[in-house]
């Protein structure tokens, strides 16, 4: 076997070719998969589980007891979704999640994981140094705060509920979500006030 | 398997990236290697757990040369092992559309693995009660298989606590290899970061997710 690198594009293009021929792959999959994790499965949807969670008490709290039920609610299910468990963010307690053997990600929530989080610095280190890691990322923690790491190796999905900034009271809850970033609900940030 | 993929608690690796809001592919192709992977196990006749130890077996230089790269030649090798494409078909392939003039070589005979499967999804249930509870201590036992496993090293002979019961699964060291699903009953288990990392560790808590036969009483 050859173990030259192969340039990856032209790799893809050569096995997606092989597969269309092989009528096993069609262009028109490929668009609409591509169309999907582009425009409607992403952190769009988790953002807007943050801020019915914010506004909502008693979604909150079924968020909290049975996360796949409550993120169900709103639509939002399917694959790297089966069983979710949601982590409320406080000022004493500080939830960050990894995957150290790939790059498991709750999918119907956040959609495809960003770079940041398949990379290997951040699956090897945040597993043993997560106070300087997230120091790295520019999210300075008070000493007190404590910080629990969550390893996804079983297909348990985690999201971060995080906290709600100070002076966001006269917000609506379509405003409050246009707030929350991905980073925020993976746990590395905090979502700034306006 | 003691792969390249295990990187938890590994040195080298250097400071993080930045955290950018890109969007899930930088270029098209990528977009196209994520749907033949997230079709792959289908096309191979394969499941979620052969897809990961697939990538688990690209070549650890290959495996660091990015994560769409690894992906595709999981996918791939997930392939390879059904006899759908082989590597010198490929790699024809790729000369012939760099406008090439190659011959194609002869296509393998499709040989897909033949695993009954509980339906879709990976959540199961066992017809034994969940040998842990909740509070209680177990040490993660010394087990490091040549195949695929999701149990990394970092937490190996390490002890923590029981902190919730999660659903019961198909148990990823034998649906990988299509042994069956064997469902096993799953922990989340709770380590002090010092008994991880030694006395000198940044204080923190460390949660993962592990399967019975992983555990021991402490």
């Amino acid at each position: 076997m050859t173990t030259e690198h192969l340039d990856p594009a032209l790799r893809v293009e050569a096995l997606a070719s092989l597969l269309i021929e092989r009528g096993l792959l069609d262009e028109a999959t490929i668009e609409t998969f591509v169309k999907t994790y582009e425009q409607s499965v992403g952190p769009m949807n988790g953002a807007k589980v943050v801020a019915k969670a914010w506004t909502d008490p008693e979604y909150r709290a079924r968020l909290l007891a049975d996360g796949t039920a409550a993120i169900g609610e709103l639509g939002f299910k399917g694959p790297q979704g089966e069983h979710m468990v949601v982590l409320e963010n406080t000022p004493a307690v500080h939830h960050v999640v990894v995957c150290t053997l790939c790059s498991c990600y709750p999918w119907p929530v956040l959609g495809l994981p960003p770079a940041w989080y398949k990379d290997p610095a951040y699956r090897s280190r945040v597993v043993r140094e997560p106070r300087q890691v997230l120091r790295e990322f520019g999210l300075e923690l008070d000493a007190e705060v404590e910080i629990r790491v969550h390893d996804s190796s079983s297909e348990v999905r985690y999201m971060v509920l995080p906290e709600r900034p100070p002076g966001t009271e006269q917000l609506s809850e379509a405003e409050l979500a246009g707030l929350v970033t991905r980073d925020a609900m993976v746990g590395v940030a905090k979502v700034a006030a306006p | 398997m003691d792969g390249i993929h295990d990187v938890g608690g590994m040195h080298g690796f250097g400071s993080m990236p930045p955290l950018t809001a890109d969007g899930p592919f930088a270029e098209p192709w990528e977009g196209m290697a994520f749907v033949i992977g997230a079709l792959s196990a289908r096309i191979a006749g394969g499941n979620l757990h052969a897809m990961r130890h697939a990538i688990e077996r690209v070549p650890p230089s290959e495996y660091l040369a990015g994560y769409w790269n690894r992906w595709t030649m999981g996918a791939q090798l997930m392939m390879e092992d059904s006899g759908i494409v082989t590597e010198q078909e490929v790699r024809a392939r790729a000369a012939q559309l760099s406008g090439q003039d190659v011959p194609a070589p002869p296509q393998p005979t499709p040989n897909k693995p033949q695993m009954p499967s509980g339906g879709a999804g990976n959540l199961r249930s066992r017809d034994t009660p969940p040998v842990f509870a909740v509070g209680d201590r177990v040490r993660v036992a010394d087990r490091d298989p040549a195949g695929h496993t999701r149990l990394p090293r970092y937490v190996r002979r390490r002890t923590g606590t029981v902190t919730a019961l999660q659903p019961c699964q198909v148990f990823p060291d034998t649906a990988a290899h299509f042994l069956g699903e064997d469902p096993q009953h799953c922990y989340t288990v709770d380590f002090d970061s010092r008994d991880l990392w030694g006395p000198g560790a940044e204080s923190f808590r460390l949660s993962i997710d592990l399967y019975e036969p992983y555990l021991e009483p402490a």
